[in-house]
Parts: C-alpha cells; structure tokens; sequence
C-alpha cells in the first residue's frame, strides 16, 4: 500500500511535465502576441518599448530557452510573474486556490450527500412518486445552466427573501480573516472571530447549493442505477433470508456496494470543479482559480494560464489518487500495487 | 405423530404482469417435511421448485400472489406481516443458496455475514460471542482453521468453502428447516459430494428437517427419504424415494431417470427427454407434458390428470399403470 502511494506520487511530476509541455506549446502558438496586453495597443508602435517590454519579460529569447528558463524557475517553487497583476503566479494561485477548494469541498459534501440519499430513496421506492421527483431534480441540477440557476437563488434567497448574503466570501462591512490556511472557515475560527465564521458559513450556502446541486444530479442517477443493480444481486435476497430488516438491507448491504461505482465519479467531479466552477465563481463574485483563469485567459497572461493548467492537472491527478485509495480501503478485492487480486 | 414441520397445502403463487394478466408459477402444491427428514423436489429450471421455496421465505417480489396454506410447526405463514416473518427467516428457516459465489456480500468478511444472522435474532448477544458463535459454526461445517477463515472475505475461499459458509450463516440460529435451493448446482462433482455429506450429517446431529431441490435426481438418491417431482408449476409425481426409483409411474420422472447416465452400464446414447418446459405464459392444455410425451393419448391434451395414489407412490398421469408396468419391465430385463 505504502510503496503504491509512493509509486503513485513520484510519477505525478513526470506526469505533470506533460501537462505544462502542451499548456505552454499551446500558449505559445497562439496567433495573439502577449505584448499587446502587458504594454498596450498604443505603444506597440513604438520599436523602443517593445524591445524592452521584450526583455523585460524574456519574450525575446526562443522558445526552447524559454521553456529551459521555465521549468528551470518551476523547480525552485517559482511559477513566474504574471503579466497582468505583476504579481508572483504562486501567490496569486495561493491567495485564490483555497477560495475555490472551500467552495468545491462544500459543494461536494452537499452534493454527495444529498445524492446519495435521493440515489437511496429513488432505487427503494423505483418508479414512485420520490423516483419521479429525485429524477426531476437531478435533471434541472445537471442540465440548468449555473448563470441561471446561480441568479435565480441569488434572486430569491438575497434578494427577494433576504434570508441570506449576496456574493462574495464574507460581510463587505467586515474584515477578512488574517490569512493563514486560505480557507476562510478556518481562519476566523483560528482568529476567534465568531460573527466572522457565521458570516462565512452563510455566504457558502448560495454559491455552494447550486454548484453542489449539479453534483447531486449526478451522483443521485450513478447510486440509483448502482443501487438496482445491487439490489438484484443473490446476496441481498440471502441478508433478507438471514431475516435482516428492509433498512439493514438498504444501507449496509446494498449502500456500500453501489457505493463502488459512485466513487469514480465523485473523485472525477471535484477535480473537474476545481478548474470548471468558473460561472460560480462569477456569479457569486468569489476571488477562485476559475475566475483567475477566465481573466489570465483574455489577458494573454501566459505564466497565470500555465499555472492554472497545472493546479487543474494535480486536482487531476490526486483525486484519481484518492479514488484508487478509497477503492482500496472499501472492496476488500482490489489489492494496490500492480498484482491482480484473487 | 406430531404435526409436521412444515406443511404446505394447495399453494397456488401467481404473477401479474403489466398488462394486468396473471400467470401461474405453482399451482396446488401439496408438501409435508417433518423433522429430522430430507424431503427432495426434483424438477427442471422454470417447473416452479424455487418458487415454492421463495414462498415460504416470503421472499418473492412484490407481484407475487400467493394462495394457499403454508405451516411451519402448525402455524400458519401466509398472511403474516415482514414484520413477523423477519423472526422466522434465518431463525426457524434457514435458507442456502444455488450459487455461492454470488450469495456472499463481497465487501464483508464471511464472519462478519454469520455473526449479522446470529445478532440479528440474538441482539443481546455482544459482538465478541456472535463473533465466537461464527467461529463456532464455520468449525461445524468443518472449514479448517476457522478463527482464521473468519476473518477473510469470500473471494479468498474456494467454491466449496464459501457453499460450506453460506450453510453456516443458514445454521446460525439452529433452524428447525433448512431450505438448499440447487445447494451443489454450481460446485465441482467432488465437492458436491463432501455437501451432500455435511447436510445428512447435520440433519443427524441437529435434528435439521431439509427441503432439498434440485434438478438432479442423482443427488436425492442418496440422502432424500422421499421426494416430489414437479413440472410445469404441479407435482406430477410423488413418493419414498426408493419406491419412486424403483418403477417411475409418470412419464417425466421416467424421462428424467433415463437421461441420468448409469455407470453399471453401457448405453449407446442417454435418452434425453426431448422439447423445453413450456414458459410459464404459454402452458400446454390438459396435461402440461403432453406435447414431450411419448405415452400421450386424446385424453390428455383436454383434461389434467389428477396426482392420484398408483400402487406405492401418487402420480398425475392417466396411464401411470401402463408407465410403471413397462418401467417394471424394463427394470428387469
């Protein structure tokens, strides 16, 4: 297990030396010139500035010596500066990663549990009125787009009801935490900042329903179908000749079973939200990964681009990890470490 | 002589399907075990014998209308709740299954499966005494080493270990019936053997009535004292097993004895009983073998023959004379 997990982490560099190849093959093929975004359009006429805009920034070398230089800084923790905030690409990844794995994580938590439990439900009482409903419900989860759904809770909850703040991560009046995890959860509790926290935790429940609310369209299908499969098994019909009540049977014969498949997906949708709760992040003003993305992006910011491919890419890559981990602790028959179980 | 341990009467289980009509799996079965006794029902796949047997669990779907009279040691079973038949599943009844691969949760350890059956009608029972009581019944069914078998999954057993742990788990709560729905169907002839070996000696040792079903006649001779032969949802035969044996008085069982190859022996070809069971939505008028049947005449294919007493054993079969005179004579040339 152990030499397995290390297996596992040594190749994940390697892995990522792919990931950040194609990213920068790609930034750099592209047919806009960076330059216009670092000195502006006006300036571009002006041979003197973009010569030393050039150097400035080392777009004068090739390409080969840039990515040499690139992978050379990468190496000593140094993702570059970006072009548009002139900041280090590291510290604006650190300042903005933990916004958006507090956002995932809650959304992924409500998520998987409400899936599980309508996926539970929907296979008990198949084709009845709690099927047809939770069926309902993943449908407009998976499919209604996030800019809708985001403005319509936002619409009703804040605005209308005024049961709940609009965006951004705590009270405007109030004062951010002091920064020490990122997660602002966790540093107003470390500050001993009550009225902080609840503002927090209240600021997390818009934006994280409605991005939790397309993973528990998914994952409520995924434990559904899994759960009638499970269901016809012959080893359900024998816990139930064992005399096992209906709820034994359910949850801890078939749950954990149907649980299997369902894995895979959950590890695959919080890798995926880390890079793609881009719209949430708009919506709800939340200062994320996927924001700073769609800004690096239409700046021509080619460092912060690169560095979200590869904070996407690890996402990537540990929750793969995690899903083989977890796969391996619940079925007893998945044996890590190359060697096929029996 | 006391009431039997399990007796069935009449028991009609019919299923309903979308379209609203009903189709008739058993019809008007008719089955006593008494203790201490192994009672074999011997019929092809779809003639209704698990069925049954599901009926007695109340463990088929939903769909399933059952009518009729089904008693365990004089009390009535059908109209009892889940409720009340969660205390007789697994406590009173213990059922194995065909396959043993499949009958095993995969994600629990096989002591973990036969400590839940003990704790499920014993909660008072700590974790450490049902866990001791699996160790207990695993050595019962003679699995070595047991303390340490208990604590593996069931894919680290082979076919015949896991069937040795599914009869455990169906021991747990010392049943009065135990119910082996095809118990050796699915396991190596040699395996099947050390089986059949471990149900007749618990019967002996634990008293243990046994519904044994199969579709093997070969594996009823040896242990079952009686025996009914079903096709098409009906019994069409029924007797002490060597009388059965000795003259078939229905055309099916016949069938069924003749496709059994014998090793005493040699026969130029086994003479398989020719056609399919009829599906359950398309069964045959009057007698329901009569379109396999070599014996059949006019009379068959308009009415159903009654199971009626013929010379030692019951037969459903308007020539069951003439059946057993020519198995009679066949036995002795």
């Amino acid at each position: 297990m152990f030499a397995y997990v290390a297996k596992r982490l040594i190749a994940m560099p390697f892995l990522l030396l792919g990931v950040i190849t194609v990213a920068f093959l790609l930034t750099h093929f592209t047919a806009a010139d960076p330059l216009t975004s670092i000195i502006g359009e006006r300036q571009m006429n002006n041979p003197q500035v973009v010569q030393a805009a050039r150097e400035r920034w080392g777009l004068d070398q090739s390409l080969p010596e840039q990515y040499a230089i690139y992978l050379g800084n990468l190496v000593t923790g140094d993702f570059g500066t970006s072009f548009r905030t002139r900041q280090p690409v590291a510290h604006d990844l650190l300042l903005r990663l933990p916004a958006t794995l507090e956002l995932v994580i809650s959304a992924m938590l409500l998520g998987t549990f409400f899936g599980v439990t309508l996926g539970v439900l929907a296979a008990r009482f198949r084709d009845g009125m709690i099927d047809n409903l939770a069926r309902l419900f993943a449908l407009v989860g998976a499919s209604a787009p996030v800019f809708w759904s985001g403005l319509v809770v936002l619409f009703v909850f804040s605005v209308q009801l005024g049961w709940l703040p609009g965006p951004g991560r705590i009270d405007s009046r109030a004062v951010a935490p002091p920064f020490v995890t990122g997660f602002f959860t966790v540093d107003t509790l470390l500050a001993g900042d009550w009225a902080g926290f609840r503002s927090v935790l209240l600021h997390l429940i818009l934006p994280a329903s409605v991005l939790g609310w397309t993973v528990t369209g998914i994952v409520s299908r995924m434990v559904r179908a899994s759960m009638l499969d499970v269901l016809s098994q012959e080893y359900i019909l024998a816990a139930r000749a064992k005399g096992a009540s209906p709820v034994r049977v359910l949850l801890h014969h078939a749950l954990r079973n149907a649980m299997l498949p369902t894995l895979t997906i959950i590890g695959f949708s919080f890798a995926y939200l880390i890079t793609g709760a881009v719209l949430t992040e708009a919506i709800f003003a939340w200062p994320g990964i996927g924001s700073y993305a769609v800004a690096a992006a239409r700046g021509l910011d080619h460092p912060a681009i690169i560095g979200v491919t590869i904070v996407g890419g690890a996402a990537f890559l540990i929750s793969n990890l995690l899903t083989d981990l977890a796969y391996a602790f619940v079925d007893p028959r998945v044996k890590l470490g190359g060697r096929a179980g029996a | 002589m006391t009431a039997p341990l399990l007796q069935i009467e009449d028991l009609t289980v019919s299923f309903g399907n979308r379209s609203g009509a009903a189709f008739q799996a058993v019809s008007g079965v008719d089955l006593t075990v008494r203790a201490g006794e192994v009672q074999g029902i011997v019929g092809e796949s779809g003639s209704g014998k698990s069925v049954t047997m599901l009926a007695v669990m109340q463990l088929l779907s939903p769909s399933a209308a059952i009518a009729g009279s089904i008693k365990l040691d004089g009390q009535e079973l059908t109209g009892l709740s889940d409720r009340q038949m969660r205390k007789i599943r697994g406590a009173r009844i213990g059922y194995i299954f065909q396959d043993p691969m499949t009958a095993l949760n995969p994600l629990l350890t096989v002591g973990q499966q036969i400590s839940e059956a003990v704790r499920i009608h014993k909660p008072e029972a700590s974790r450490s005494e049902a866990k001791q009581r699996a160790v207990e019944l695993l050595r019962l069914v003679a699995i070595p080493m047991p303390e340490k078998r208990a604590e593996q999954y069931p894919h680290e057993f082979s076919g015949g270990m896991r069937q040795r742990a599914v009869i455990a788990m169906a021991m747990a709560n010392e049943p009065d019936l135990l119910i082996a729905d095809e118990p050796t169907t699915a396991l190596d002839v040699t395996i099947q053997a050390q089986i059949m070996e471990l149900l007749d000696r618990l019967r002996r040792e634990k008293g243990v009535g046994i519904v044994l079903v199969t579709h093997d006649l070969g594996v009823v001779a040896g242990v079952a004292k009686s025996l009914s032969i079903m096709y098409a949802g009906r019994i069409v035969e029924r007797g002490l097993v060597d009388d059965v044996f000795a003259a078939p008085h229905h055309p099916y069982t016949r069938g069924l004895l003749d496709s059994l190859p014998q090793m005493d022996q040699r026969v130029e070809r086994l003479r398989a009983i020719a056609g399919a069971p009829p599906p359950i939505s398309a069964r045959p008028s009057g007698c329901a073998f009569h379109p396999r049947c070599s014996y059949a005449i006019e009379r068959c294919l308009v009415e159903r023959p009654p199971l009626r007493p013929v010379g030692p054993v019951e037969a459903a079969c308007h020539r069951a004379e003439h059946v057993a005179a020519e198995s009679r004579a066949r036995q002795d040339a």
